[in-house]
C-alpha cells in the first residue's frame, strides 16, 4: 500500500465529506457547500469528483474511471492509479464489472445497476452562474426558486436562433425543486439522469457536492412548443455501426474526411467482442 | 487482482521521466542542493511559503527544485502537502509589535522612535545587472554593523495616540479558516485577510494598483512596512502557559488611509492591514491596500464599482492554484462537448440558410 | 472503561463500509440494511455504527434516554460536543419519545437547508408494515413503518428544508430524507 491513508483523504475530511453527500442526497439537486482539500492533482482536473470517491470507496470495490467516455484518456488513466495506489482498490474498465465510476462529461451507454454509484466530475456547479456570476445572488435564487431569468436565457436562444443553444451541461429540474447543472454531460445523456444506480457530484474548486437518488425526476428544461431534445452526431459508429450510441466525430486524413466513433469505448469494445 | 491498464499509462511514465531528466538539465553542471536554494533565491523560497500557507524553509526550497523554478507549481506541491498534515493546535496570536526587526522603514514620519532601519533592501539599488556576479566574482563578504536585536514600537501606536487613527476592534473569537469551512459569503475582514494572505502575488500587485489610478482610490501611504523574526506560542492546558515553540520570519505592512468621514466614522486616518509569511514586502503592501478597499462598507464609503472593493470578485478569484487548475484542464480532452456544439452549429447554419432559401423564393 | 473499548478496529475500511450501508440507505428510502456495529450501552449497534462513522468535533450530538448512556464512549471515540439542546443538535439519537416533538431541531435554513439535524430513531422493528412512500429514491412506491406519520409528513410538507431521519433497530438501518412523500392512507 502507502504511506498515505485508505484512499488517501484523512478520516476527519472523509467524515465532512460523508454528511454533505447524505445531505445532497435528501436534497436531491441542491449543492451543499463542503470544505474541499487540495488534492495531490490539479482544481478543474476533478478533484471534487476524486474527494467524493475517495469517500464512498470501500476495500471491495472495484473502479472504473472515464474521461469523454473513454478509459484510456490520460486524465481517466492517472485518476484510476491514483485510486489503484491509494486505496489498492480493483480497478476495470468494463461498465458491467465496476462498481463505483468516477466520469467526466458522459454517463456510460451500458445501463447502470441499483449497486453502482456514478461521481461526476464537476467543473462549474451553478447552473445560473453565467446569468448571475455572484455566488450570494444565486444562492437566494435557488432559495427563492426563482428561475426566471433561466427560462429567459433559454427563450432568447429560441427567439435567436429557433433552437435552444445549450448543447451540453443542459439545465434540469430535479424533484422539482432545485434547477441543477448535470456537469458536462452533452444533452444526449439527460434524458438517462433518471437512473437505478446512486448519482453524486463533486465540484472541488467550488467546494460543491450534489446528488441524485435512484430514480429521481429529472425534467430538462423546455418549453411547450419547443420540447428537450436529446441529440447527437446523425451517424453510426465506424468500429460498430451503433446508431443509438454518442459518437465522436474524428477527422480521418489531411482532406477533412469525418467519421465516426462510440465515445464510450468499453460498450463499442463489447458489441465488437 | 485485474488492473486496467492501457497506452496512456504508458505515455504518462513517459512523460514524466521526460520531465524529471529535465528538471535535472545538463549534466555536466553540477545539481543544486535544496540548503543551496534556500539561502541563494530565499525570496522565491519565501513566497511559495507565503502562498502555500505553510512555514518550512526546506520543503519550500525542495518544492522550488522539483517544481523546476516554477512557484505556482512549487506552491501547489506545498499546498497538497500540507493537507494531509495532522492539525496538533492553534497558536496563540503572534505578535509583531514584538518583532526583532531586520527592516522597518515609514513612509509617514521622517523620524519615529527606534529609527527607519533600510535592512536588505533592493531600495535604491540601481538595477543594472551585475556581469561579475556571472564572472563568479562574489563581493568580499560584507561587514554587516552588528547591532544588538531589539524590538521597536508601531508607529500606529503613535497615530492612535491622539486619536487620528480609526481604532480596531478588538476580539478573542477564533477567526474562521477557509482551509476548513467552506468559504461563505459575505466574507468578514479576518476571514478575507486570511484569504488574502494566501492569495497570489501578483493578482494582489494588480488590484492594489488599480485602487491606486483611480479604481477605488484609497490613498494608502506605508505607515510601516517591518520585516523581522517573531515567536510562535503555543499554549499547553497541562502547564497552564504558553511556550515558544518556533521562530519565523513574518512581512507587516500597515496603511494609513486618508478617510475624510462618512455618515457613521469621523474624519480620521484608517488602516488597511497586509501579513505575510516569510520575506514578502511586494505582497504585503498589495495586500494592506487591497484590504483597505474591502472594507467600504465597514466605513461607511460608497461602492464606486472597483474591482478591489468587489470582496466576492477578490476572494473569489485570488488563489492561484484554484485559478491555474481551472485554466489549465481546458487543456484535457473536451471532444464529447465539442462534438455537441458541433452538431448545434451545423444545424443552427442549416436552419439559417434554409430559412434564407424560403425567404428568397 | 468496557464502553471506552468498543469503537473501530481499523477505522478506514470499516467506516467506509458504514458510510456505504448508511448512503445506500439514505438514497433508497424504505430499504433495510444490515450492518455490524459496535455493541455499546444504550445504543443499538446500527445507531452506534452510524455515530463513529459521521460524527466529529463540529457535529454537536444530543442523546436522548438509553442512548445518553453513551456519552463518555461517543466523546472518547469521536470528540463530538453534547448539543445542549434540540435547537443545537447535529445529530440525536434515541427513542421517538425521547427525542421529542420535530420543531426545536434545526430544518436548515432557505439558502443552506443542509444545516439541518440528522436524527437517528431507536426503533422497536423496522418493517414493511407502514405508509405507502414515494419520492426521490423509489422506483415506484415502498412501504415502512415510521415511528410518527403525522409529525413526518409536516417535516416532508417543510421541502427543501427539514430533518432527516435515520432508523435504527439492533443492526438494521433505514432512513427517511425530508424527500420521502408519506401517503394519508395506512
Amino acid at each position: 500500500m502507502s504511506d498515505y491513508n485508505f484512499a488517501y483523504l484523512d478520516e476527519p475530511t472523509k467524515k465532512m465529506i460523508r454528511r454533505a453527500i447524505l445531505k445532497g442526497l435528501a436534497v436531491p439537486g441542491y449543492q451543499v457547500p463542503f470544505a474541499s482539500r487540495e488534492m495531490p492533482m490539479p482544481y478543474g482536473w476533478g478533484t471534487g469528483g476524486v474527494q467524493v470517491t475517495a469517500a464512498c470507496l470501500t476495500p471491495e470495490d472495484t473502479l472504473k474511471v472515464i474521461d469523454q467516455g473513454s478509459d484510456d484518456t490520460t486524465n481517466a488513466v492517472s485518476i484510476r492509479s491514483f485510486f489503484a495506489k491509494v486505496a489498492g482498490v480493483a480497478t476495470t474498465t468494463r461498465t458491467a464489472e465496476a462498481s463505483v465510476i468516477q466520469t467526466r462529461h458522459r454517463i456510460p451507454e451500458t445501463p447502470l445497476r441499483s449497486d453502482q454509484v456514478l461521481v461526476y466530475q464537476v467543473p462549474i456547479p451553478e447552473p445560473l452562474r453565467f446569468l448571475e456570476p455572484r455566488e450570494t445572488e444565486t444562492r437566494r435564487m435557488h432559495a427563492l426558486e426563482e428561475y426566471g431569468l433561466m427560462h429567459v436565457k433559454l427563450y432568447e436562444d429560441i427567439a435567436r436562433h429557433g433552437a435552444i443553444a445549450t448543447s451540453y451541461a443542459y439545465p434540469a429540474l430535479v424533484n422539482g425543486r432545485h434547477v441543477f447543472d448535470p456537469s458536462p454531460i452533452p444533452r444526449f445523456d439527460n434524458p438517462r439522469l433518471e437512473s437505478p444506480a446512486i448519482q453524486l457530484f463533486g465540484a472541488g474548486r467550488e467546494q460543491r457536492i450534489y446528488a441524485l437518488p435512484p430514480f429521481t425526476s429529472v425534467q430538462s428544461l423546455d418549453f411547450d412548443d419547443h420540447p428537450f431534445e436529446a441529440s447527437k452526431a446523425d451517424g453510426a459508429c465506424a468500429l460498430c455501426g451503433a446508431t443509438h450510441t454518442y459518437l465522436d466525430e474524428i477527422v480521418a486524413d489531411d482532406q477533412g474526411t469525418r467519421r465516426f466513433q462510440c465515445s464510450d469505448t468499453d460498450y463499442c469494445m463489447e458489441r465488437r467482442a | 487482482m485485474y488492473v486496467a491498464a492501457k497506452g496512456g499509462e504508458e505515455a504518462i511514465a513517459a512523460a514524466h521521466t521526460w520531465l524529471a531528466e529535465a528538471r535535472r538539465g545538463d549534466r555536466s553542471l553540477p545539481a543544486m542542493s535544496t540548503a543551496q536554494i534556500a539561502e541563494q533565491l530565499a525570496l522565491a523560497v519565501a513566497r511559495v511559503m507565503s502562498e502555500g500557507s505553510l512555514y518550512d524553509i526546506d520543503l519550500a526550497a525542495l518544492a522550488v527544485q522539483q517544481a523546476r523554478g516554477d512557484l505556482i507549481e512549487a506552491i501547489f506541491l506545498i499546498r497538497a502537502y500540507r493537507t494531509t498534515l495532522p492539525r496538533l493546535g492553534s497558536s496563540r496570536p503572534i505578535d509583531t509589535g514584538a518583532m526583532i526587526c531586520e527592516r522597518r522603514v515609514s513612509a509617514t514620519f521622517k523620524d519615529i522612535p527606534g529609527g527607519q532601519v533600510l535592512g536588505p533592501t533592493f531600495d535604491y539599488t540601481h538595477r543594472l545587472v551585475d556581469f561579475a556576479l556571472a564572472a563568479g566574482d562574489e563581493a568580499a563578504a560584507a561587514k554587516i554593523a552588528e547591532t544588538a536585536p531589539q524590538t521597536r514600537s508601531r508607529v500606529s501606536d503613535h497615530l492612535g495616540r491622539e486619536g487620528l487613527l480609526r481604532d480596531e476592534p478588538r476580539s478573542d473569537a477564533t477567526p474562521p479558516d477557509l482551509t476548513r469551512t467552506p468559504l461563505e459569503l459575505p466574507a468578514e475582514r479576518p476571514l478575507r485577510l486570511q484569504a488574502l494572505a494566501r492569495a497570489d502575488e501578483g493578482f494582489l500587485l494588480g488590484l492594489a494598483y488599480s485602487t491606486q489610478r483611480g479604481y477605488g482610490r484609497t490613498h494608502a501611504f506605508v505607515g510601516e512596512l517591518r520585516i523581522g523574526t517573531v515567536q510562535v506560542a503555543v499554549e499547553i492546558p497541562e502547564l497552564g502557559f504558553a511556550i515558544d515553540f518556533a521562530e519565523i520570519v513574518v512581512t507587516e505592512c500597515e496603511t494609513v488611509n486618508q478617510f475624510t468621514g462618512s455618515r457613521t466614522e469621523p474624519a480620521q486616518f484608517t488602516r488597511g492591514y497586509g501579513l505575510v509569511m516569510g520575506r514578502c514586502e511586494r505582497k504585503s503592501i498589495s495586500m494592506s491596500l487591497v484590504d483597505r478597499a474591502l472594507q467600504w462598507q465597514e466605513l461607511g464609503e460608497d461602492n464606486v464599482g472597483a474591482p478591489a472593493q468587489d470582496a466576492e470578485f477578490v476572494l473569489m478569484h485570488s488563489d492561484n492554484i484554484q485559478a491555474t487548475g481551472f485554466l489549465e484542464h481546458i487543456k484535457l480532452p473536451h471532444y464529447v462537448d465539442f462534438q455537441a456544439e458541433l452538431q448545434l452549429i451545423r444545424r443552427l447554419r442549416r436552419e439559417a440558410t434554409e430559412a434564407q432559401m424560403e425567404a428568397a423564393e | 472503561m468496557n464502553a471506552l473499548a468498543a469503537g473501530f478496529a481499523n477505522p478506514p475500511q470499516e467506516s467506509a463500509r458504514a458510510f456505504r450501508a448508511a448512503m445506500q440507505a439514505m438514497a433508497c428510502p424504505g430499504t433495510i440494511q444490515n450492518i455490524t456495529g459496535p455493541e455499546v450501552p444504550g445504543l443499538s449497534p446500527a445507531a452506534a455504527l452510524l455515530l463513529l462513522t459521521l460524527t466529529d468535533g463540529t457535529t454537536p450530538v444530543l442523546l436522548t434516554g438509553d442512548a445518553a448512556q453513551s456519552q463518555d464512549w461517543l466523546t472518547f471515540h469521536t470528540g463530538a460536543p453534547k448539543a445542549g439542546s434540540a435547537a443545537e443538535a447535529a445529530f440525536a439519537v434515541g427513542r421517538w419519545d425521547d427525542l421529542g416533538p420535530l420543531n426545536p431541531y434545526p430544518v436548515g435554513t432557505p439558502d443552506y437547508p443542509d444545516r439541518s439535524a440528522t436524527l437517528i430513531v431507536e426503533m422497536a422493528e423496522i418493517s414493511g408494515d407502514g405508509p405507502r412512500l414515494t419520492g426521490p429514491g423509489i422506483e415506484t412506491e415502498v412501504q415502512m413503518s415510521l415511528p410518527d406519520a403525522d409529525a413526518l409528513r409536516l417535516n416532508a410538507a417543510l421541502y427543501p428544508l427539514g430533518v432527516d431521519l435515520f432508523l435504527t433497530c439492533g443492526s438494521r438501518l433505514a432512513a427517511l430524507p425530508r424527500s420521502t412523500r408519506i401517503a394519508e392512507d395506512g
